[in-house]
């Protein structure tokens, strides 16, 4: 052993009420799951911030990169036809 | 290789992009220069957490009453803590946890000089909480702000447990300071140890203060140290005050034409001679951290190990599920 293989990083998602997603809040070193969740109840949950804990090992995750974020997210600029306010309807016309 | 030309051409658009207070996130790209300023400052915040946790340490099981000791149980946890957010912090920009710790060990890397003072009564702790968390928090929250979205976010998580750590240590003053004529003596003696330190944690005045300018361009940096220095003694000096202590400086004097205190002079060469690895426990600090981590390799091993053999008999039962 010893040979510097290290603990694998852990990112750490909390779901901070019932009712609510589970959110990002950040990363931690652990050797298998059940270490990362016990972990993550340590380092991001001591002031009763969570009730339930996802664990997903770093290189699990697969990232959009900054440079594709025009061909992802440009599209969605131009259509104002989706948001309700681009549809003029005279004030007579109630609960709409 | 990114041509000069593109390069300063990209630079210009980072700058842009701080300039409109934009958060840059760990793949967006970013100046080598910005990166490795990151890099050495968060990795030295989070030391400063981790060797932090020593001073106090040493009067965990000594702590006068359970109330007490509970607290400062939980202090140091926090401060463990807080070392976590900030080394995960550090690895978002590509920095490996172990070169991280081996820069620690082998004293290479920084961490705040204050905790390279001994703590030599219990007035002490209520001091550093006062004192020591008080000038971290004064520099802390403006990092809230900090142009690199996760060590911005590591900031706000510490600076909404710290607030607890500062009123914990003043209440210890307090009760000190209004107890039996020992105990007043006692923290009199404290804040006489730690006020000068407590200002110098700030870093050098802002003439001597080498990456100030470009961290402040950067937004890394939104006040220079001079400016929070101030800040702190302007808070600082009415709560000492309300203890009825005495700050160790004859030339602390409030100025009605500035609206601030005006202060003596620090003394640097003792800053730097601590900074240089000369301070009271410098040593006894490293070798302590040192300790802990070769001590705690058996276990990192074996905890290794351990996953690794039940991931091979898992992945057995499921070949034999499979045949």
């Amino acid at each position: 052993m010893s040979e510097k293989k290290n603990w694998p990083l852990w990112e750490i998602f909390i779901r901070s009420k019932n009712g609510l997603n589970h959110k990002h809040v950040g990363s931690l070193h652990a050797a298998d799951a059940k270490m990362a969740i016990e972990n993550a109840r340590d380092v991001y949950t001591r002031r009763m911030e969570g009730v339930s804990i996802w664990v997903v090992e770093s290189e699990h995750i697969t990232a959009s990169s900054p440079n594709q974020s025009e061909s992802l997210f440009d599209p969605a600029n131009d259509k104002v036809y989706r948001h309700p306010t681009f549809y003029n309807l005279p004030d007579e016309v109630k609960h709409m | 290789m990114t041509a000069p030309t593109d390069y300063a051409h990209l630079e210009d658009q980072f700058q842009a992009r701080i300039d409109a207070e934009e958060k840059i996130e760990p793949k967006d790209w970013m100046p080598d220069k910005y990166r490795k300023t990151l890099i050495r400052q968060i990795s030295q915040h989070a030391h400063s957490e981790i060797v932090g946790m020593l001073p106090e340490g040493n009067w965990v099981t000594r702590a006068p009453s359970l109330r007490r000791k509970v607290a400062l149980l939980a202090k140091v946890q926090d401060e463990a803590g807080h070392g976590l957010y900030l080394y995960g912090a550090a690895e978002t920009l590509g920095a490996e946890r172990d070169d991280l710790l081996d820069e620690l060990h082998s004293g290479n890397a920084k961490y705040s000089s204050i905790f390279n003072y001994p703590t030599l009564s219990w007035a002490d702790i209520g001091a550093i909480g006062w004192l020591v968390d008080g000038a971290a928090i004064m520099n802390q929250v403006p990092l809230c702000r900090c142009s690199y979205g996760p060590y911005a976010r590591a900031m706000v998580r510490v600076c909404k447990e710290e607030s607890f750590h500062q009123r914990q240590g003043y209440e210890i003053m307090l009760t000190l300071a209004r107890g039996t004529e020992a105990q007043k003596k006692m923290a009199q003696d404290a804040l006489n140890r730690w006020w000068w330190p407590s200002l110098m944690m700030f870093g050098p005045n802002d003439a001597e203060s080498k990456h100030t300018a470009q961290s402040m361009a950067w937004k890394i940096k939104r006040f220079t140290n001079d400016e929070l220095r101030q800040r702190f003694v302007d808070i600082t000096a009415p709560q000492a005050e309300f203890l009825g202590l005495t700050i160790p400086d004859e030339h602390l004097k409030y100025n009605e034409e500035t609206g601030h205190y005006d202060f003596g002079p620090i003394n640097w060469d003792e800053f730097w001679q601590v900074v240089s690895g000369e301070g009271p426990c410098n040593r006894q600090r490293l070798k302590a951290r040192r300790r802990a981590h070769e001590e705690g390799q058996w276990v990192r091993d074996a905890a290794l190990a351990h996953a690794e053999k039940r991931r091979q008999r898992q992945a057995a039962k499921n070949n034999q599920k499979v045949a």
